[in-house]
């Protein structure tokens, strides 16, 4: 919480400090989402779209790409000015892009992974029963979704490799939960932003699944830059970003979006995925 | 079936229709039902044979990439579309891999991944054997005995073969359906029975009716005369029509026949009933006249004291009633008379007239007579005298009689000449069928008033002149109406 606070004083001097907004640039900025969060809800995306555009006062493109993969290539050969990426690709590519803003959820700019087992399956409550079973991993490049079962796993002196009779990639967290609520998958581990979001959402899906534990918190996936991104546009997006949760407008679309907001945040949030990362030699 | 076979006409006719019309909607019914069956199961067939070969094509880079979940949305994708108990919805899709293990499956808990198909069930097994021994094409697999459909698709491009694509349907779906449209079928059935069914026995009925009449009437034959066939109940010129002409036309005949042995047999008793009683008259009449001319001769030539004279003339008078009597039974029609005028009828008329009056009888008296005819007068005269005297009786007070007497002349025919026709009519009490068929006989009506013997003579007189002569008696708007018609034919050798 005292993060939180420090944080939103930072805000409220970053938004003191603004200049004033450019006029109507020409360029369009292209800001790519990945299945982070519910990216399947097409209309919220082209309202938010239409909320940064009037903000900025300049158009705006969404990339949106089904892996993790996609993004960080587009946003290593600078394809993409701005984006939102899961906690596992900005450790991965913490040297090549800057750090924008950090959702707040649940008034906290941290999320967890849930491990979560089909509900056909209700004798499985915990990781080691899992043992030979399937488990469906929601993206290599997941913090949540990937990184947190085997780091567990190999807390736990596992191979991850082979601790599992099969396992599979869904590319989405929101895929990850049906595919477990259809019993495809004994199990997965899935980030507990969508797993909260789709409960809200679409219940009947997630009462299809069995939540069985949780992690502890990492940082929340932030917004992040290219490293060569123009000054001025930097500070134009962290402003729109931060301010959101000021208008009437941007707290309806947070609601929506299930966060409070966003607050501008700091690399240390996320030590912890660097660090189990450099458990897998990763880092 | 000897039963079935014996059964009247009345039902059997219906029964037969019934049973065709049934037989005809049961088979039509049944077999549009088998054959849109076959076209159910081949249009499933079909649909599924190019859905599963579209399927295998996607799934190829997906099982290339093991891609799992996107083998799994491409086979879940079908299933989400259409709901219900459609028989063209599979009831689950599963991917084997080249070693025969599911390799994803829309059904986990039962097709879970990694399974050996072969071992989940001996269906499967069978199935499996199937697959393995010819991958090239899509084919329809249906194991003896199985509530399912198979279809088995190799996922394969050019020569690298991933898997096969097996799509499972349910029987009972397309049997739901089948049973369903079987239902509407027997619906449709029923109704087009029970609008036939009414119709067929209707006219069953209109067939066999008129033959059981006719059967009723045909049986009684034997033991009477039945009645006439309405014509209204068969009025048609088909052969069941023709057959009631027929009968009725038969019938006729026979019925006239009856009529004439009926008369003939009359007749043959009249004759011997008069011959019988002229034969016993003779023989009493002869002794009788013996000893009416013994007690003359004794009465004129004997001295007889007083009680011999009283018994002598007491004797007499029954001698002499049994010669009235006698007499009356040995009619004489051709005895020598003058010829017949136009005067005796008035003669008769005059005489006559006294005793109607005093019975407050009306008489009608027609007669054309105009020139003598060729017949004895006296036996004319007899026989008028005692019709009108029976019709007067018969009348009873206010009653009224009526006499017609005409000659007619035929030429054309054989038996031209002139007929002398004398009709008298009473409006008096009928006769009854009884007294009609006794009527001519000696003493039928005795008893009442007079010896019964005047028709009984009228008859005799009549039948010796050649003549004929017949009673009607009926009721008419309510009135008793008997006429007695008396012909004779003129100038019949005398």
């Amino acid at each position: 919480m005292t993060v939180t606070r420090r944080m939103f004083i930072g805000a409220c001097a970053v938004l003191a400090m603004a200049p004033p907004r450019p006029g109507f640039s020409a360029k369009t900025l292209r800001v790519g989402m990945t299945p982070a969060f519910l990216h399947t809800q097409h209309g919220l995306l082209a309202e938010w779209r239409g909320y940064m555009e009037a903000k900025l006062d300049r158009p705006v493109e969404i990339v949106q790409r089904d892996s993790y993969r996609e993004t960080i290539d587009l946003l290593r050969l600078e394809q993409l000015d701005f984006s939102w990426v899961c906690s596992y690709p900005y450790v991965y590519l913490r040297k090549q892009v800057r750090l924008v803003a950090v959702p707040l959820y649940r008034m906290e700019p941290y999320y967890r992974a849930y491990l979560i087992v089909s509900a056909k399956y209700p004798h499985i409550q915990s990781l080691s029963q899992l043992r030979g079973k399937i488990f469906a991993y929601a993206d290599p490049y997941s913090a949540t979704g990937y990184l947190v079962p085997r780091y567990q796993l190999r807390k736990m002196g596992e191979d991850p490799a082979i601790f599992f009779a099969r396992t599979f990639f869904t590319y989405s967290h929101h895929k990850l939960i049906e595919a477990v609520a259809d019993g495809l998958a004994h199990g997965g581990s899935v980030d507990s932003y969508v797993w909260d979001s789709l409960d809200a959402l679409k219940p009947e899906i997630t009462r299809r699944t069995l939540l069985v534990s949780q992690s502890p918190e990492f940082g929340f996936p932030p917004f992040v830059a290219r490293r060569r991104v123009a000054e001025e546009d930097f500070a134009a997006v962290q402003q729109m970003l931060v301010m959101m949760r000021y208008d009437q407008r941007g707290r309806e679309l947070l609601q929506r979006l299930n966060l409070n907001g966003f607050i501008l945040g700091h690399s240390k949030l996320y030590d912890k995925v660097a660090e189990m990362m450099r458990a897998f030699g990763e880092d | 079936m000897r039963f079935l076979l014996n059964l009247s006409f009345r039902y059997k006719v219906p029964l037969w229709g019934s049973l065709l019309i049934v037989a005809t909607a049961t088979i039509i019914s049944t077999t549009l039902l088998l054959r849109s069956y076959e076209e159910l199961k081949s249009d499933l067939l079909r649909d599924a044979t190019s859905q599963g070969r579209t399927m295998a094509t996607t799934l190829f880079p997906a099982i290339l990439h093991d891609q799992v979940w996107r083998a799994y949305e491409i086979i879940k994708a079908p299933l989400g579309r259409e709901s219900g108990d459609s028989p063209g919805q599979a009831e689950s899709f599963v991917v084997l891999d080249r070693r025969g293990k599911v390799y994803v499956s829309t059904d986990p808990e039962s097709l879970p991944m990694l399974a050996d198909f072969r071992h989940l069930s001996p269906e499967f097994a069978a199935l499996s054997e199937a697959i393995a021994r010819q991958d090239q094409e899509t084919r329809v697999l249906e194991p003896d005995g199985s509530d399912h459909l198979f279809v088995a698709t190799p996922i394969r491009e050019e020569h690298a073969l991933l898997g096969t694509l097996v799509q499972i349907y349910s029987k009972k779906a397309l049997q739901s359906r089948f049973q369903k449209s079987a239902g509407q079928a027997a619906l449709i059935a029923v109704l087009v029975i029970v609008l036939l069914l009414p119709i067929g026995w209707y006219w069953g009925q209109r067939t066999a009716v008129p033959l059981v009449r006719l059967t009723e009437r045909m049986e009684e034959l034997g033991r009477r005369l039945p009645d006439d066939l309405a014509p209204e109940l068969y009025d048609y010129q088909d052969e069941l029509g023709r057959l009631y002409h027929a009968y009725n036309r038969t019938l006729q005949q026979l019925r006239e026949k009856a009529q004439i042995e009926g008369r003939m047999i009359h007749s043959e008793r009249l004759a011997a009933i008069g011959r019988l009683t002229a034969g016993i008259a003779h023989e009493v009449n002869n002794p009788l006249v013996g000893m009416l001319t013994a007690l003359n001769t004794l009465r004129h030539h004997g001295e007889l004291n007083p009680r011999t004279l009283k018994t002598l003339t007491l004797l007499e008078r029954g001698l002499m009633q049994i010669k009235d009597t006698v007499g009356a039974l040995l009619v004489e029609a051709k005895v020598k008379s003058r010829d017949l005028s136009p005067q005796d009828a008035e003669d008769v008329r005059t005489l006559i007239e006294p005793q109607a009056r005093e019975q407050c009888v009306g008489l009608r008296w027609d007669s054309q007579l105009t020139a003598p005819l060729s017949l004895p007068s006296s036996s004319v005269r007899q026989v008028l005298i005692n019709l009108l005297l029976n019709a007067v009786h018969a009348s009873g007070p206010g009653g009224e009689v009526a006499v017609s007497i005409t000659t007619v002349t035929t030429v054309a025919s054989a038996n031209a000449g002139t007929t002398l026709s004398m009709v008298v009519v009473n409006g008096g009490q009928i006769l009854t069928d009884l007294q009609t068929a006794h009527l001519f006989e000696p003493f039928a009506d005795a008893g009442e008033r007079g010896h019964g013997l005047g028709l009984w003579v009228c008859y005799q007189i009549v039948r010796q002149l050649g003549g004929n002569i017949a009673v009607e008696s009926e009721l008419r708007d309510g009135l008793g109406r008997t006429s007695f018609t008396v012909t004779l034919p003129v100038g019949a050798p005398q």
